[in-house]
């Protein structure tokens, strides 16, 4: 009898084509994909070229990202990408991208078909766990194991143990992905899924976009998984399509594989969510806040948040109406293909009229780099994942998390609020279809 | 390894990397310059009362968030010999392991320690000794396959070893 085996445990077999392994396994995997940025690349290289090696195993299997300080911030910066495009060119590296074609590069590099079903992946940023939307198994490492992976072309892990995440039920209106994972994060604490698989599953899934997918997988890490898995299906294969040259390896979670939990939750009780300073897990609905929480800047893009779908439920709640005069809105398009297809649709106009700021894709505001820094004393609403300390600026300052749709009301509100206040009816919520 | 005898500066749960270095600083990869800024945003005096062994104790979850390596070279660079706590972040945990900061898991020792208390550590035996509070704990053994990394110097020269042969 064949044993079975989780979504995660299936991957990581496949690639070393074996009929099973299980949690705890020391395993040494080859990688499908490494990736660094303009923060992580220049110490890897370091790491690198200490090393006497000149030789990367795969140049193909490299993607550099230049999206954290870029536009370059400072000339510190400027400096470290210069390490890295020197050291792109050095090697070949063709998937090197900085400037016009440069976007965030969790949402740069599904969107250019890099990433695919069955794949590993290891990347020098944490929110790497975002491509288990494609039922890849791609995890956040230091730059120490991405310049070691560089040589080999190998990984080690331990094969972790599965959480099961199952959602059922009917979503409210403007409810999406984002509310789902921070209501999770919410439920199972900052470490709910520390060294651990997470799949996430049910029929809610199923509906979703795969924006939305791409948001909940990229917030694992914010409960300390190792990966955030979720099923390919017709969707991904719909998405994948054109963009993805090499062959698929979709793969299934065996019905009966060990689970070290299994949670469900029935989406119908989840309500358009705030996580509040200083953790990801600090959620409350926003319906249920005892006071008004009145806010400095409203920030809408990042990984997590920075797709054409979140644009699209903005620019639906900002058409005609203005932020707030006490607001900065700064809206970020992840890529410059978001950007370009926003404009199409006329998203970006919107945005103009409604007095909100347009930010070339970047990082940038997320982790406090630039283009948006918050002042001591300051709030800041932003559709991105972290909310620590001095995460968007002054250590005084503070960062609410939350979907685009709360957001853009409350650009425009100038205060947490839901778009019900400033008029927007929920009915003419039907992007997802 | 060798002994390790300081004193100790207790943190509590979840201590991100932003805390640990904010990014403002992670335009540079310099280990002196990135010290200077340990632990700023919580105790922005942290950095200049660390003296050279001292030990950091903290509760669950050390080191979540990104995958910045910046912040064990930080710690390290500041002086730091050794983390104690209740758990690691994944991420932070291979990344202390891979650049040489010695990190050990021990739910009860990160509890009942205090800052100040002095410790002296045996990393051999998996030891922890309090020696203000007159205690000993012992850590679990690490699997034999890290402990061949650590004998080795750490990831990369383990990996120059087998990539030479």
């Amino acid at each position: 009898m064949k044993a079975s085996m989780t979504l995660a445990e299936k991957i990581l077999a496949n690639k070393l084509g074996k009929s099973y392994i299980e949690p705890g396994e020391l395993i040494e995997v080859p990688v499908d994909l490494t990736l660094a940025n303009d923060i992580t690349a220049p110490l890897a290289i370091k790491i690198f070229e200490s090393t006497g090696i000149t030789k990367i195993f795969d140049p193909q299997k490299v993607v550099l990202v230049m999206d954290h300080f870029t536009p370059n911030k400072d000339i510190k910066a400027a400096e470290q990408v210069k390490i890295c495009r020197e050291f792109a060119k050095k090697h070949k590296i063709f998937h090197y991208y900085e400037g016009g074609n440069c976007g965030i590069e969790h949402v740069l590099i599904p969107e250019l078909g890099l990433v695919g079903p069955g794949d590993i992946v290891i990347g020098a940023d944490s929110h790497t766990c975002t491509y288990g939307a494609l039922g890849a198994f791609a995890t956040g490492v230091g730059s120490t194991d991405l310049a070691a992976c560089w040589i080999t072309g190998k990984i080690w892990f331990k094969v972790p143990e599965t959480i099961k995440f199952i959602y059922y039920g009917n979503l409210k209106p403007w409810v999406t992905g984002k509310d789902i994972i921070l209501y999770t994060i919410g439920d199972i604490g900052v470490d709910g899924a520390l060294y651990k698989a997470m799949e996430f599953t049910g029929e809610v899934i199923k509906k979703l976009s795969m924006a939305e997918r791409f948001t909940i997988s990229n917030m694992a890490i914010e409960a300390g998984g190792k990966v955030g898995l979720i099923e390919p299906d017709k969707k991904t294969l719909n998405y994948l399509k054109n963009r993805f040259k090499r062959n698929l390896t979709s793969l299934k979670a065996d019905k009966k594989a060990k689970y070290a939990d299994i949670k469900e939750y029935n989406v119908s009780k989840i309500d358009l969510v705030v996580a509040f300073p200083h953790l990801p897990s600090n959620v409350v609905a926003v319906r249920e806040l005892s006071q008004k929480i009145y806010i400095d800047q409203v920030v809408i893009g990042s990984c997590t948040n920075g797709r054409l779908e979140d644009l699209a439920i903005a620019a639906k709640i900002l058409k005609g109406k203005k932020v707030n005069s006490n607001v900065r809105c700064i809206i970020i398009p992840a890529t410059p293909n978001i950007y370009y297809q926003a404009l199409k649709k006329g998203y970006i106009r919107t945005f103009i009229e409604a007095g909100a700021i347009i930010s070339p894709p970047t990082c940038g505001p997320c982790l406090g780099g630039h283009m948006g820094i918050l002042a001591k004393g300051e709030k800041a609403l932003s559709t991105t994942n972290r909310n620590f300390i001095g995460r968007m600026g002054h250590p005084e300052s503070e960062v609410y998390l939350t979907g685009p749709a709360v957001a853009a009301a409350s650009a425009v509100l100038g205060y947490i609020g839901i778009p019900e206040e400033i008029g927007v009816k929920p009915e003419e919520q039907n992007w997802r279809k | 390894m060798e002994k390790i005898k300081g004193k100790t500066w207790k943190f509590g749960d979840n201590i991100d990397t932003d805390v640990i270095i904010p990014a403002r600083y992670l335009n540079t990869t310099d280990p002196e310059e990135l010290a200077k800024h340990c632990m700023e945003d919580v105790d922005p005096e942290f950095s200049k009362k660390v003296k050279k062994g001292d030990i950091l104790v903290a509760g669950k979850n050390f080191g979540c968030g990104s995958s910045r390596e910046h912040a064990p070279i930080a710690i390290k660079a500041c002086g730091i010999a050794c983390i104690i706590a209740e758990s690691f972040a994944r991420i932070f945990y291979r990344n202390a392991f891979n650049t040489g900061l010695l990190i050990l898991e021990c739910p009860e020792a990160s509890k009942e320690i205090d800052t100040g208390d002095e410790l002296e550590i045996i990393p051999e035996e998996g030891k922890i000794i309090n020696l203000t509070k007159n205690k000993t704990y012992f850590i679990k053994p690490l699997p034999s396959f890290m402990k061949e990394i650590l004998e080795d110097g750490g990831l990369i020269p383990h990996i120059i070893k087998k990539y030479k042969k």
